[in-house]
């Protein structure tokens, strides 16, 4: 604005500098404390690798940890596919029909409440190892996206509603013109949360697969470096596990805020 | 003959609230009529009664088309709230009628934007209603409502939420815009100079359960303006406006 008086511009710009550079800042003290504890104290790498040694196995073990990773990528990313197909589909029938409704909708919940990695060595039982792991990660993302769904495809404004009703509306033009962009930032919402959570269900069932003796992900590279006492590696895989899960957070919320950014209070920057 | 009939019109709500009872109205065509009661008197009550968005518990409504596909294309509605799409834009929450009634966006345009164009929002076609104040909101919603062409408005507290600046210039851009297309409007409001500015004609409501209590004439000839609004004539009128709802309250209770 060209009104704007120029220190308020500066205050802002000062703003967004810190929130990037203070995070940094703390990374490189904990990275330096880090370093300065397994240095002073000599502590030997099987039990804590100095910051140095995990970033030169991650360097020379690269081979080994990419292959993993995109095995656990994919894996997560097909987990989160469903989830959004399951969800919002899932979600949209229950909105159309009161009785799918009332019969499903209690098992959806148990599926939730039930802890993931209880489940996770059934599944390996009865599917596939892939399968099965797929499956979890499915089960634990589906249901923030159905539950935002749901939540959002009943948040309609009663008044548009009842226009709809007025000029007669199909119900598919009220599913598709009303009910599912009113529920868009609600079901954006569940998808944020139900990146994160593919990845943590991908990760637990291939921890179990792991166990039974089988697998390539991450998380089995994890707990096979773990039985080997290869802890560097374990510390680089946990990098790229938690850099792989920033990813997914950040792609999920640049997707939301460029569909959002025109309408959504959510998205819109507000002068102050 | 009247273009809308309600005839001992009765309505009840599922938690046993009787909002209207013995409701009898008629709606010419061309007019313009209030309907001026207290708060839940049942006036928004009986304006969905006739939009056909709820059915009365007794009695009969007759003049529009039955059906709400062909009810439709007779009825605009404006809400108390401007009752926007926020994920379109101006354009877009206009040509909704259209779009539902299977129109396709090139046929639709023109109109459109005519429509646009009669409440003086060409500028702002483009823009999404979070951008806009709340009297422009409430012109978009006007334009909706007008995009059909509808043969009756319906218009529920339209502008009482605006304060009084945007208020009188959008009752005076109302009036002209009546003047202009010939419709008959039907206005539900609380406020006794409001629907004395506005009216030919005011049907003034008990409380609940709502009934027309009696109806007042408002003969001064239009155009109406800022003469009107400061005459002796207009507070003469308010005047009796106000004792009929002041009686009409009294013998609600």
């Amino acid at each position: 604005m060209a009104g704007e008086p120029i220190d308020a511009r500066e205050h802002s710009r000062t703003e967004a500098a810190l929130r990037v550079v203070l995070p940094i800042a703390v990374l490189a003290l904990i990275i330096l404390a880090w370093d300065l504890v397994v240095r002073l104290r000599e502590i030997p790498p099987y039990v804590l690798p100095g910051p140095g040694l995990v970033l030169t196995t991650l360097i020379s073990d690269w081979a080994v940890l990419s292959e993993s990773l995109l095995v656990t990528l994919v894996t997560t990313f097909e987990g989160f596919l469903l989830a959004f197909v399951g969800g919002v589909g899932l979600a949209v029938l229950f909105n159309q029909s009161r009785l799918v409704e009332y019969s499903l909708y209690p098992y959806a919940v148990i599926l939730q409440v039930t802890p993931i990695v209880a489940i996770a060595p059934l599944l390996l039982i009865y599917l596939p190892q892939q399968a099965a792991v797929l499956a979890c990660a499915w089960i634990v993302a589906f249901f923030p996206v159905l539950a935002n769904t749901t939540l959002g495809l009943n948040s309609v404004d009663h008044n548009l509603a009842d226009l709809f009703r007025l000029y007669g509306a199909s119900r598919a033009q009220v599913l598709w013109q009303l009910k599912l962009p009113a529920a868009l930032p609600y079901i954006l919402g569940g998808l944020k949360i139900a990146g994160g959570l593919s990845l943590i269900g991908a990760v637990v069932a291939e921890i179990a697969a792991g166990s039974a003796g089988a697998g390539s992900g991450l998380a089995y590279r994890i707990a096979e470096s773990g039985y080997r006492l290869n802890i560097p590696r374990m510390f680089a895989a946990l990098l790229l596990l938690s850099v792989a899960g920033i990813v997914i957070f950040f792609s999920l919320s640049l997707l939301s805020y460029l569909l959002l950014r025109r309408w959504h209070e959510s998205a819109v920057a507000r002068e102050r | 003959m009247p273009i809308v009939s309600l005839r001992g019109v009765q309505k009840r709500y599922g938690n046993g609230v009787l909002a209207l009872d013995r409701l009898n109205m008629d709606v010419w065509p061309g007019e313009f009529v209030s309907l001026l009661g207290p708060s839940g008197c049942g006036k928004s009550t009986a304006l969905r009664l006739i939009a056909g968005l709820t059915k009365p518990t007794r009695g009969t409504i007759d003049g529009l088309a039955t059906g709400q596909v062909s009810r439709a294309r007779d009825l605009g509605f404006v809400f108390q709230e401007p009752t926007l799409m926020p994920w379109t834009t101006v354009a877009g929450n206009v040509r909704l009628p259209l779009r539902l009634q299977g129109l396709d966006d090139d046929a639709a345009g023109p109109r459109v934007a005519a429509a646009i164009e009669r409440v003086g929002l060409e500028q702002f076609a483009d823009a999404y209603p979070r951008e806009l104040s709340g009297g422009m909101k409430m012109r978009t919603s006007i334009a909706r409502a007008l995009v059909t062409e509808p043969k009756v408005l319906l218009m529920d507290e339209p502008f009482a939420a605006l304060d009084e600046i945007t208020r009188f210039k959008l009752n005076d851009d109302l009036l002209s815009l009546w003047r202009a297309l010939q419709k008959t409007v039907v206005f539900v409001t609380h406020s006794v100079f409001e629907s004395v500015y506005l009216s030919n004609r005011i049907l003034v409501m008990t409380p609940r359960p709502g009934r027309v209590f009696t109806e007042l004439a408002i003969d001064a000839p239009y155009p109406r303006g800022e003469r009107f609004r400061t005459s002796a004539e207009y507070a003469a009128f308010c005047r009796r406006a106000s004792e009929t709802l002041a009686a009409a309250t009294a013998a609600g209770t």
